[in-house]
Parts: C-alpha cells; structure tokens; sequence
C-alpha cells in the first residue's frame, strides 16, 4: 500500500509541475471549497493543435476520494437544462478554480437539488 | 524481440496521461531477476532461461537449491522460472530489471487468477439460465438446463460444462500497454487490470 501512495504522490506532483509550467506566473493554488459553494472552473480544452480556457460555473453538489482519486461534481443550469461535471481535483486540465460564493449547507452531498427550480435552489442555498 | 521478467503484484491506482485523461493501473513491482541457468540445444536439447525473483534468507533454502543458486553465483531466491526461447541476449549471473521495457510497450501478463470457490454456470461459463418464471419453472432460473439425451447416449459427455471450482488458475491477458517505468524502485505501470491478488507471482513477457 505504501508503493501505491508513493506514485499517488508523485502523480500528484507532477499534475501540479505541469499546471506550473504552462502557467507560469498566472499559476495559483487550488482553493479549499465543499458542498454548496458557488465556484468557477477554468477548463483546458484542446482542439486540434489549438489550446483555450473554457469556464464552467455552478454549485458543488459533491466531493469524493482521496488523494490522486478526489474528484468533485459541479451542477449548474443552462438554458433551463441541467448540467453536471465531474472533475478530478488533481487533473492537469484545470487552469484555475475560484469560490464565488460560499453555501450554507448541512449535508455532504446536494443530490436533493436535481429536482429542484433555480429560484427553489437560489432560495435554499443563501 | 523476446524478452520477459518476473514480477509481484503490489496494487492498483490511476494516472494521468499527457492528454489529461485518467488512466487506470495496476503496479507491478517487477525485478531484479538473476539469471540462474541458460538452457542450449546442445545441452539440453532446448532454448530457455532461468530466472530468479524476491530475495530471501539463506535459511529458506534447501541445500540442492543453495547449490544450484551458488553455481551461478547469485543471490537465493523464493522463485525460479524458465521462459523459453528469449531473443536477448543473457549471461549467468546478470540481473534483468524492468528497464528491458520502455513506455509504450506491450507485454503478456500471466499469473494465477483470484480463487472464487464453488460456482454455478451462470459465473462459471455465461449460461443464461433456464429463460421462464411461469409455466411451473419459477424455481430454476439459474440452473444449467438439460445436460444431454435420454437412452442414446445413456450417459453425460465428459467435459460438459457444470457447476464446480471457479478460479485458482494460470491466467494470460495480452496486449498490456506499459504505462510507466520506475527503474530506481523495480515499478512498472500497466494499463488497466491483470490477473490475481496483491503479492501474486506474475510473468510479464515482451513479444
């Protein structure tokens, strides 16, 4: 178990060198957030030879794992369609994470929000 | 060419590749194997190497292997295995280590498969089952179904497919990429599964 940590590990820090170089000075450091907090993903996505940032904004309605396997589900509400994503935390990817708006929220995991309006989970969440 | 190591099973993890994506492995501590014995044509009337794998103390060695390993002049070993008719080149004495390979590569993985005790068909050997709960067969919908005729043959083919031990056998899955390669700690990463438990025996050969 010991050998499977260590390559986590170093898994971990290699995901963290790379978003350091392509960087560069834009770096920073993933912020510390949880269920219900309003957050914005910054997205890498490739097309072809060409790189851009594409920004996903939403609530969090869930986080999962540990270490290199933590990932973290987003829900927002586009054009009246729900939609969800699952990010792993430490995928070389994402750009940036910033905390718009922290929730007040007593459980761990928002699945109840699925069902809900956006008035409805706007009401429930400040 | 032909090359082939010995490895442990350790664990499985995920990583990312250079696209992003998550790749799921499995870790095989793999290596140093000395090699114990060439085997010749001429001598032994066919092509083969001996290898070793996991050092262990001098007192888990009898005294006919503690011989063999000291002709050889290498460290005792728990393991010894022969692959047959490797390409590279290998001398008595030589340590094999993982660095035979490079990422990219893909390699046969064989090892003994998890032991799954007594099984029915459906698990064993993808039977449907009987298809009906109505029509007075509502009991036996995991059952194997007829196991042949009546007067002619009068008896039960032999190697029919039934119920019986599942698993504990010597499994091979080809076409393993190799993800990583650690030489400083004897690791190797290969995409997706392979067969057994942690600590199992596996041997991992380059076509």
């Amino acid at each position: 178990m010991k050998t499977i940590e260590f390559i986590e590990n170093l898994n971990i820090e290699k995901s963290v060198n790379y978003r350091k170089e392509k960087d560069g000075e834009n770096y920073t450091e993933l912020p510390e957030f949880r269920a219900g907090d309003s957050i914005n993903v910054a997205v890498r996505v490739i097309e072809g030879e060409k790189e851009r940032i594409q920004n996903f904004k939403g609530i969090v309605i869930s986080t999962r794992g540990s270490s290199l396997n933590k990932t973290f589900t987003i829900r927002k509400i586009s054009n009246g369609v729900g939609v969800e994503r699952v990010f792993p935390v430490y995928s070389p990817m994402i750009q940036s994470i910033s905390v718009l708006k922290s929730g007040n929220v007593t459980k761990a995991k928002l699945y109840y929000l699925r069902g809900m309006s956006e008035k409805k989970i706007r009401q429930k969440l400040s | 060419m032909k090359s082939a190591i010995l490895g442990k099973k350790i664990g499985m993890t995920s990583i990312f590749n250079d696209k992003g994506q998550m790749i799921p492995c499995t870790v095989v501590e793999a290596g140093p194997c000395p090699v114990v014995l060439v085997r010749t044509p001429e001598r032994d009337g066919y092509n083969a190497v001996q290898v070793g794998f996991e050092k262990v103390k001098p007192t888990k060695v009898n005294k006919p292997l503690k011989g063999h390993f000291e002709k050889a002049g290498v460290d005792y070993t728990r393991y010894l295995k022969e692959f047959r008719d490797l390409e590279s080149q290998v001398t008595i004495g030589e340590n094999i280590t993982v660095e035979i390979f490079k990422v990219g590569d893909k390699v046969k993985v064989s090892g003994t498969s998890k032991g799954r005790g007594f099984q029915g068909v459906i698990k064993r050997h993808h039977f449907g089952g009987v298809g009906m709960t109505t029509h007075g067969q509502s009991d036996r919908q995991r059952h194997p179904g007829s196991i042949g005729s009546s007067s002619y043959p009068s008896r039960v083919f032999k190697g029919l497919r039934m119920a019986g031990r599942m698993g504990g056998d010597k499994t091979s899955i080809r076409n393993i990429e190799i993800v990583g390669i650690m030489p400083d700690k004897n690791l190797l990463l290969l995409k997706g599964s392979v067969p057994g438990a942690p600590n199992t025996l596996l041997e991992i050969v380059k076509l």
